[in-house]
């Protein structure tokens, strides 16, 4: 046992006979429950030259709401970003908020981990919320770690789901191993209790009605030293500027499409089904497609609702990155790949010969329903 | 010029489980593996230093985890590594994010000592959360940058190409400071030569027990950890999927139509 034992403390907190437990000092409920709240990072975007929220922060709103039904506290985002941004925060009031705290400050126009970890931090400290969920997202990422080394909090990264127990504390589940275990997690002793949410998990919920809610301006103290970092230059081309984190149908190409010229028919059907497309890693070394749209373990871990895999083998660097979509279909020649195992609807066969007939059968569809 | 390279030992992912009557991770067979992200971070490291020859860069490797994990060092010692710290103890079992980076600087800072440049992978591959390298950042008081893919020395400081959503960006930091790699230099694995692993055996590997680092016990593994694993469970499984044949093209594109009609996406 010692010989495979590689002290992840994993054996220790689901022994059922205790043999192994490990005591630790409860810190008083009473100074816990002074807490209260839930507090949304509102991460904001540019999507061509204007600024929006990202989907994940609606989605966050949409299960706080669905937590709230246990807490009945309050729902809050936090806006950070550059003076003249409160138009964009209406929408907001669609998905459950009731507060905003908008912190505008010049120096928060481009994003750092030092601005923002310096007001977010404040911002906590002063509302003293039980609960901060960031979107598990490049900037969120880099950004939570900080903010819970800096006030000493527990936090869990990357969750795909999110509970409130008995005690009121925050149910956090995450897969781990590349997704073949799913672990629970608590932050019994901190507060806030924090966590990051992966993009596509949860689902928004739109109000016909907007809350009457409030918006607080926070006065931002920042100084430009405390920003460390500095932007030389930023590169988007006009392919990398589609996300697919944010699609809702990919269309993913792999090895077996064999030449560059030869994802053409892969647009054409990303065209007809309004999807994105995307790729596996192979593509990207080749260099037929870009890395920004690489899917798995050394790209994106994406989770949209329609996947289709072409001519992707389906390793294990592939599966981790996309393996939570809600359908998948997988088109491959081999009956063998590993794609096969993960996929709602496959077909052992040649994309060339199928996708074709597939998309006459749509132009079909089309032209009889006019 | 002294560049720390933090590394992780990792089982090789797709084969853990968990044991469905006691619930915990069945490990038997599972290989342990240098962390893949860990090896870019040393790469762009080697890269850097045969890049900067007038720098005199010495690569430290550093790891927390159990005392096997000195493998995953030998390895990079064989790679490149000029020197290498395990540190290890039944104590810093059950360390979360927060503990796990709280010991790592204290290792850094009574082991090391000064530096320039921190590199670290942008993930572990079992665990998944890349949360450690920023959290460490913070406790020593230097600024991170994440998903870095390229870097240039510029003296006192250097120039990260980091990953973005839509491309990447040009970042400019003052050092000391910390980034992690998201891709090497070279995605071709290397494998060390005969003489590499003959010169590795002559570097310098020290393991380090709690004791050594002085460290309070409250802030130490389990107990110093504010997360806690409630429960590990298999992912609901899913119903296996239909799969059919394709030789008949015509048939199974109508198939494939009906599927995404009855999900209402055609
Ligand atoms: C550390 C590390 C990180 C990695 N990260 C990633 C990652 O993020 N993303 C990723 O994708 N990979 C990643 N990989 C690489 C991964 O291991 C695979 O090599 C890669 O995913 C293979 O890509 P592929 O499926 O396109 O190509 P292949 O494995 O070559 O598969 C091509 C498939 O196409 C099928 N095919 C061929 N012709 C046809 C046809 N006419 N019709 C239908 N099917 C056809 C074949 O049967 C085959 O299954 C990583 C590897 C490592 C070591």
């Amino acid at each position: 046992m010692l010989d495979n034992c590689t002290l992840c403390g994993s054996c220790i907190n689901v022994c059922r006979y205790n043999a192994l437990s490990i005591e630790r000092a409860m810190i008083p409920l009473e100074d816990l429950k002074k807490f209260e709240g839930i507090i949304i990072w509102g991460e904001l975007e540019n999507k061509s030259g204007q600024l929006q929220f990202k989907k994940v922060v609606y989605e966050l709103l949409g299960k706080a709401l669905e937590l709230n039904k246990e807490l009945n506290e309050q729902i809050s985002v936090a806006v950070l970003g550059p003076p003249g941004i409160s138009a964009l925060i209406d929408e907001l009031f669609y998905y459950g908020t009731d507060i905003v705290y908008l912190c505008e400050h010049e120096l928060l126009e481009d994003f750092s981990n030092d601005g923002y970890t310096t007001v977010f931090t404040s911002l906590i400290i002063d509302k003293k919320p039980s609960i901060v969920l960031y979107g598990a997202t490049i900037k969120g990422r880099e950004l939570a770690p900080r903010i819970a080394a800096r006030l000493n909090l527990g936090l869990t990264a990357d969750c795909t789901g999110l509970s409130i127990n008995k005690q009121k504390q925050l149910v956090q589940t995450r897969p781990a191993f590349g997704g073949n275990i799913m672990a629970s997690i608590l932050s019994p002793y901190t507060r806030p209790q924090m966590a990051t949410v992966r993009p596509n998990t949860f689902s928004k919920v739109k109000s016909k009605q907007s809350k009457k809610g409030i918006i607080e301006k926070i006065s931002v103290k920042l100084e430009k030293q405390s920003i460390r970092t500095k932007i030389i230059e930023e590169i988007s081309s006009k392919t990398e500027s589609i996300n697919i984190e944010d699609a809702d149908i990919l269309i993913s190409v792999g090895r077996g499409i064999g030449s560059k010229e030869n994802i053409k028919l892969v647009h054409e059907l990303a065209q007809e089904l309004k999807g994105t497309v995307s790729s596996s890693r192979a593509l990207v070394e080749l260099g037929w497609t870009k890395h920004p749209i690489q899917v798995g373990q050394s790209g994106k871990t994406i989770s949209p609702k329609l996947y289709i895999a072409l001519g992707i083998s389906g390793a294990i660097q592939h599966l981790v990155g996309m393996q939570t979509s809600d359908i998948i279909i997988a088109i491959n020649s081999d009956p063998e790949a590993p794609i096969f195992k993960v996929a709602d609807f496959g077909i052992i066969g040649d994309l060339f010969e199928i996708i074709p007939q597939f998309l006459k059968l749509c132009r079909k569809n089309k032209e009889s329903s006019l | 010029m002294k560049i720390i390279v933090t590394i992780k030992q990792v089982p090789e992912a797709n084969k853990v489980a968990v044991n469905p009557e006691t619930g915990t991770l069945i490990r038997e067979g599972v290989e342990s593996i240098l962390n893949p992200f860990c090896e870019y971070a040393l790469d762009m490291a080697v890269k850097l230093k045969i890049q900067n020859p007038d720098l005199n860069v010495e690569i430290i490797v550093i790891s927390m985890g159990p005392p096997q994990a000195k493998y995953a060092l030998i390895r990079c010692l064989e790679l490149g590594a000029d020197k290498a710290y395990l540190l290890s103890d039944r104590a810093f079992s059950g360390s979360d994010v927060w503990a796990t980076a709280l010991t790592l600087k204290e290792g850094i800072l009574k082991k090391i000592g000064n530096f320039d440049l921190i590199l670290a992978g942008k993930q572990a591959i079992d665990g998944d959360t890349a949360q450690v390298p920023a959290e460490l950042a913070e406790n020593l008081g230097i600024p991170h940058i994440y998903y870095g893919f390229d870097i240039k020395i510029d003296k006192k400081k250097i120039n990260v190409k980091k990953e973005t959503e839509k491309g990447y960006k040009v970042i400019e930091v003052r050092l000391p400071a910390l980034v992690t790699i998201s891709k090497g230099p070279s995605t071709i694995r290397r494998l060390p030569s005969m003489k590499d692993m003959i010169e590795a055996r002559k570097k310098p590997l020290e393991i380090i027990n709690a004791k050594s680092l002085n460290m309070d016990e409250n802030k130490i593994g389990l107990n110093g950890s504010f997360t806690q694993v409630v429960k590990i469970f298999s992912p609901p499984t899913k119903k296996a999927g239909e799969i059919i044949d394709g030789n008949d093209s015509i048939n199974a594109a109508e198939k494939l139509f009906m599927f995404l009609k009855e999900k209402l996406i055609v």
